[in-house]
């Protein structure tokens, strides 16, 4: 019974919210902020990966994510719709849905070689010397698709809404609530059999202690290959994910900025845990949202208390000083992140009667 | 054929010479001792036969291949396995996983096999699992399966890295002054300990050590190196006699020994 506990919660989960959507359930804000949260989970709990597990430091992994959101853009607009960049469709919409995950792969697969651009460096660079590597990286890619021009350059791409509704001929689904779900269980699947091989604790042991890793028996170079391009396609998929739900890209969404907050979530979750990661994407996009809400609250204590001046407003730019500030008073007083190093069930241990993972 | 076969291996660090001209040839199954004051090289020696760094000049044959260019872990699949000074055991992973991940070289399944559970992966998992056990048994060690490295005292700590230099399989057996930092009540467990692996695992050890209790007690050839050179080799009686290890041990004048 134990092993079929986490599928079937699962299920009823992405029922629950398919059913939802479609029924009008959860309002389409909800939506985009419950579909942002299966982005987020993918992007921290990948990049958990290589900061975490491995313990590199990689600030460029919006570049990845960058490459994923194109290339599987590319091919399903050239696959499933008319644009002015492929002309027609090279099959029809009726394809859309099963084929769709094979762009996701592609752009996966792309992004997976795009982290060679890391993980070559990283053979003999490592610390503060590999983050400046992978910020070049980021650039690279970010710049090389600014100048592309076919693609749209610095203006960006557009045509996935299209895609969106050659799936919903097939059936009015949400389709992106569908894909998103499968993509972030996809993602906590492949790294939780990953980690918890003896193969895949060679990163850990390449995290604590290169050398002994090396000398005992680790191929340290192989092993980081392995983890670079894993973490880098699955920020591609997330990059796929995040430009079919926009239905857009633009080189502009994958600057540091980007590549920030995902270090964010996965310093505030805890590095090397991968319940960590979840939970922390999860708080970190409703925390975006809540302050959405809370900087006008604010605002009207502040004129209403008389403490600013009246023509000045606290506007959602404070968002930008609010949130790295949780970060420094974070770092202050639990530097570990909210897991620390552990998993849920380490705190509590019951729950383990309730599920096996496989 | 030789277990290991070094000739003529020298090893420059800029203008310093660390290893002069050394010569060794295990036919296997010794124990035997590399001893030298402070800064003679004898690590040295150590990280140029685990692959660390590359001999200047001369050559090392490890079960007739020669070991030039290949990197530490293919070096340690062929069956050699080493410690080290300060311990390098994994803190942060637990005793058991210590041992499982010194397995690596020969898991035999890839990512793919990991990530799909095939048989393969299930099988060499269980079988990694099972041997590691084993080890963990044979040194006594199997209450600290599930503990994390950093928590244990010092003294097992060494042990867990002898364990999990175990685990590589390996043929040669270095160990880089495992007695350092024991406390004498702890030494005559260790010379036990050492004599056991040597018998029960069948393996050959070559060992570093300052403790002239413990290479005396254990040892049946031992060399002596200083400032790279190697001044004497022979049985512990010999060394232990020998003028030149007294004079490199001691220095020059007696008066300032202390």
């Amino acid at each position: 019974m134990k092993q079929f506990s986490i599928p079937a919660v699962l299920a009823v989960t992405l029922f629950i919210l398919m059913g939802m959507s479609l029924g009008e359930g959860i309002n389409l804000y909800w939506q985009d902020v419950i579909m942002f949260m299966g982005i987020n989970i993918i992007l921290s709990a990948s990049l958990n990966l290589v900061n975490g597990y491995m313990g590199e430091f990689s600030c460029g992994h919006a570049g990845f994510m960058a490459v994923g959101a194109y290339v599987s853009s590319l091919s399903s607009v050239a696959l499933f719709t008319r644009s002015s960049l492929f002309g027609a469709p090279i099959l029809s919409a009726g394809w859309a849905v099963p084929l769709f995950p094979l762009c996701l792969l592609a752009g996966m697969a792309a992004a997976a070689i795009s982290g060679l651009l890391v993980a070559i460096p990283s053979f003999k660079t490592r610390g503060d010397y590999l983050a400046i590597i992978t910020i070049a990286a980021s650039f690279i890619i970010k710049s090389s698709i600014e100048n592309i021009k076919p693609i749209g350059g610095a203006r960006g791409f557009m045509g996935m809404g299209q895609v969106s509704a050659a799936m919903s001929e097939t059936a009015d689904l949400p389709w992106m609530m569908f894909w998103i779900f499968l993509g972030t269980v996809f993602t906590i699947w492949i790294l939780r059999r990953f980690v918890s091989s003896t193969y895949g604790k060679g990163i850990l042991a390449i995290s604590q202690d290169e050398i002994a890793a090396e000398i005992m028996s680790v191929n340290t170079n192989k092993m980081k290959i392995v983890a670079f391009m894993l973490s880098s396609g699955l920020a591609g998929l997330a990059g796929g994910l995040y430009a079919h739900k926009l239905g857009y890209v633009n080189p502009g969404s994958f600057t540091i900025l980007k590549s920030t907050e995902c270090l964010v979530m996965v310093y505030l979750g805890g590095m090397g845990s991968l319940s960590g990661a979840v939970l922390s994407a999860v708080v970190y996009t409703l925390m975006l949202e809540i302050l959405r809400f809370v900087i006008p609250w604010i605002n009207d204590l502040l004129h209403w208390a008389q403490l600013i001046p009246a023509e000045y407003q606290v506007t959602q730019i404070w968002k930008w000083v609010l949130i790295p500030l949780l970060l420094v008073l974070l770092m202050q007083f639990r530097p570990e992140g909210i897991m620390g190093r552990h998993e849920l069930d380490d705190y509590f241990p019951w729950i383990k009667k309730f599920y096996r993972f496989k | 054929m030789a277990l290991l076969e070094i000739k003529e291996m020298n090893h420059a660090f800029g203008g310093i010479q660390a290893v002069d001209h050394f010569n060794l040839r295990l036919k296997g199954g010794e124990l035997n001792g590399l001893i030298g004051p402070n800064g003679a090289g004898k690590t040295t020696i150590f990280n140029l036969v685990s692959g660390f760094y590359q001999p200047t000049s001369g050559q090392i044959f490890f079960r007739n291949t020669n070991t030039a260019g290949l990197k530490p872990h293919r070096i340690t699949g062929l069956g050699l396995a080493r410690t080290f000074q300060n311990i390098r055991i994994w803190p942060e992973m637990t005793v058991l996983d210590n041992i499982r991940v010194a397995h690596h070289h020969s898991l035999g399944y890839g990512f793919l096999d990991c990530i799909f559970r095939t048989p393969t992966f299930l099988r060499r998992e269980r079988e990694v699992t099972t041997a590691a056990y084993e080890i963990l048994e044979s040194l006594n060690l199997k209450d600290y399966a599930q503990e994390l490295p950093k928590n244990l005292p010092y003294g097992l700590r060494r042990i867990v890295e002898i364990a999990r230099a175990l685990a590589t399989r390996p043929a040669l057996l270095m160990l880089d002054e495992p007695a350092a930092g024991l406390t004498s009540a702890d030494l005559q467990g260790l010379i036990d300990m050492i004599r056991m692996i040597h018998q029960t695992f069948q393996i050959t050890i070559w060992m570093i050590e300052h403790q002239m209790q413990v290479v005396m007690d254990l040892c049946q050839y031992i060399q002596c190196i200083d400032f790279g050179v190697t001044i004497a080799e022979g049985t512990p009686d010999h060394i232990q006699n020998n003028p030149a290890v007294i004079k490199a041990y001691l220095g020059d004048d007696t008066f300032q020994c202390c």
